[in-house]
């Protein structure tokens, strides 16, 4: 069993959930990954300040598109005040996968964009 | 086609770094392409001018200083004839990036206006992009490009056509594609520019450390090179320039060495390399890649070719035995440069670079500096193995594994 390319992180990345488009929507940002030239989108449909459903789109690595699969079930359901306060940490926890340096710009790309959609804040979760 | 015969220079115990890794992995080094690897001749230069010879040059009356002066201008006499230079046009930068700025900002902005037109390729490096993007944003002139075909080959009627719409006034090309590999006929390419009154330049990164270049030979009014890609130290580069062209111009960087005098209003600019040579040098660097030339003049560079163009061929042939394998560029090694660039369907560049290393196999991943032409070649990123001297057999046997057993861990093959 490989560390990282693990058995959910491969099922995430072959069958990703919540990818695609959701019209219409009430948030959106496109992201993109400056190491690797990958590009993710998302579409949010928010309802009371929450978030009632979303679609990522774009291509990536399968650390990057598993993530923001794995991500996305989180993400439904959570106000915009929770994903303010969502940070790096919490994405590489949910992974649960070691990540190393030069690829945690891939699983931190779709928390950028979707905290980029909620609150204009287009910089690298910390 | 010429044979498989040399596929080993036998030179790797010359480079430490294989010999010196902590861990137990062998180091399969297929990333030269990005940067060469060291002998410890060049490790041995470095080190010995800082030990032996360090003094500023160029203004020091004591022996030290003399001794620094006669290293440094010693050693870009070599660098200079092992392009076929003279020392004069030969002025050191940082790298190809600052060379190329070097002509955008100086050249270019003293001779492009609006109306005009600098024409590049689809396969440059960003770095043979983004300084003509903003010249040509600056001075109100337009960037066109040359289209890469099917194949990943330039079109000379292409660039005739471009020639004769009669506004173009820089051409500035690879001789070798970071990417796609490709060998461009340069000596062709710069004898029409020249033929239209237009200026050319050459980004020759990947090109110096691979074949045998001659700039007289292939005619550019500037060919730019880096060190760290030639057996090297980072951090110097080389312009060669056609020497009444770089009289005209203005310097790029200004401030000590490159002047003659300065007045409390004015200066005067040094003679030619100096007036382009703002600020203190890397003066051990040029050492280190005077040594790193000799290193490859010793070798014999058309041996060097040889040894790379085979081992691509034989690189070709394995990567054409990977299940859902695409290379771009050039279909055959003869036409190429010593690297291949390619993608595997359902696995995506990064994981291929992530998953071979396991095995110890170091290729690169992504854009390559090169969006547009990934943009051409409808690809996000692409993994690209490239061969240096020291590469055998071996290291293409252990990256082919490497790859059908990145292939098993995404169950690619399962039903």
């Amino acid at each position: 069993m490989d560390d990282l390319y693990r058995d959910y992180i491969l099922d995430h990345y072959k069958q990703p959930r919540n990818f695609g488009e959701l019209e219409p929507h009430d948030l959106e940002a496109l992201e993109h990954n400056p190491l690797c030239g990958d590009e993710l989108g998302v579409h949010i449909r928010v309802c009371d300040e929450r978030i009632v459903d979303l679609r990522f789109q774009g291509h990536g690595c399968a650390i990057s598109q598993a993530a923001a699969s794995i991500a996305s079930e989180e993400l439904k359901g959570m106000t915009l005040a929770e994903v303010e306060q969502l940070d790096a940490d919490w994405m590489i926890d949910l992974l649960g996968i070691p990540v190393s340096a030069t690829r945690r710009k891939c699983a931190l790309l779709n928390l950028k964009v979707v905290r980029g959609a909620v609150t204009g804040d287009h910089a690298w979760p910390t | 086609m010429p044979s498989v015969a040399e596929s080993t220079l036998g030179v790797r115990a010359d480079f430490p770094i294989f010999a010196g890794r902590p861990d137990e992995r062998p180091l399969i080094y297929l990333d030269s392409g990005a940067t060469s690897q060291k002998p410890q001749v060049v490790i041995d230069a470095l080190a010995g001018h800082l030990r032996d010879h360090n003094a500023n040059v160029h203004r020091g009356v004591y022996p030290l200083a003399q001794e620094a002066d006669a290293a440094f201008e010693s050693a870009r006499a070599q660098i200079a004839a092992f392009t076929g230079a003279t020392p004069q046009t030969t002025i050191f930068t940082k790298n190809v990036t600052e060379a190329i700025n070097l002509v955008a900002y100086s050249w270019g902005r003293a001779n492009i206006g609006p109306g005009d037109a600098v024409l590049i390729t689809q396969m440059e490096h960003h770095a043979n992009i983004v300084p003509w993007q903003v010249l040509c944003r600056e001075r109100g002139a337009t960037l066109r490009y040359l289209e890469v075909d099917d194949r990943g080959e330039l079109s000379l009627s292409a660039l005739d056509a471009e020639l004769a719409r009669g506004d173009v006034r820089l051409v500035a090309f690879a001789h070798v594609s970071n990417v796609l590999g490709t060998i461009n006929p340069v000596a062709e390419m710069t004898a029409r520019v020249r033929a239209a009154g237009a200026v050319s330049l050459v980004d020759g990164a990947q090109a110096v450390p691979q074949m045998a270049v001659d700039v007289e030979q292939i005619g550019a009014d500037f060919y730019g090179w880096t060190g760290h890609k030639a057996l090297g130290p980072m951090g110097i580069g080389v312009l060669h320039g056609r020497g009444e062209i770089l009289q005209e111009m203005e310097p790029f960087l200004t401030g000590g060495d490159m002047i003659a005098s300065v007045d409390f209003q004015s200066a005067t600019w040094n003679e030619l390399p100096w007036k382009f040579e703002a600020g203190t040098p890397m003066v051990a660097e040029a050492v280190g890649l005077g040594a790193a030339v000799d290193y490859l003049s010793a070798l014999g560079m058309d041996r060097v070719r040889e040894h790379e163009r085979s081992l691509t061929a034989y690189m070709l042939e394995g990567l054409a035995r990977v299940p859902d394998l695409r290379v771009v560029g050039p279909p055959e090694a003869d036409g190429r440069g010593a690297l291949a660039s390619f993608t595997i369907g359902g696995l995506h560049p990064h994981d291929v670079a992530e998953l071979v290393s396991r095995s110890g196999v170091c290729i690169r991943a992504g854009h390559h500096c090169a969006q547009p032409l990934m943009r051409c070649l409808g690809v996000g990123a692409t993994a690209r193995a490239s061969v240096g001297v020291y590469n055998d057999r071996s290291d293409i046997d252990a990256l082919i594994d490497a790859l059908l057993a990145a292939r098993e861990v995404f169950a690619l093959d399962a039903p």
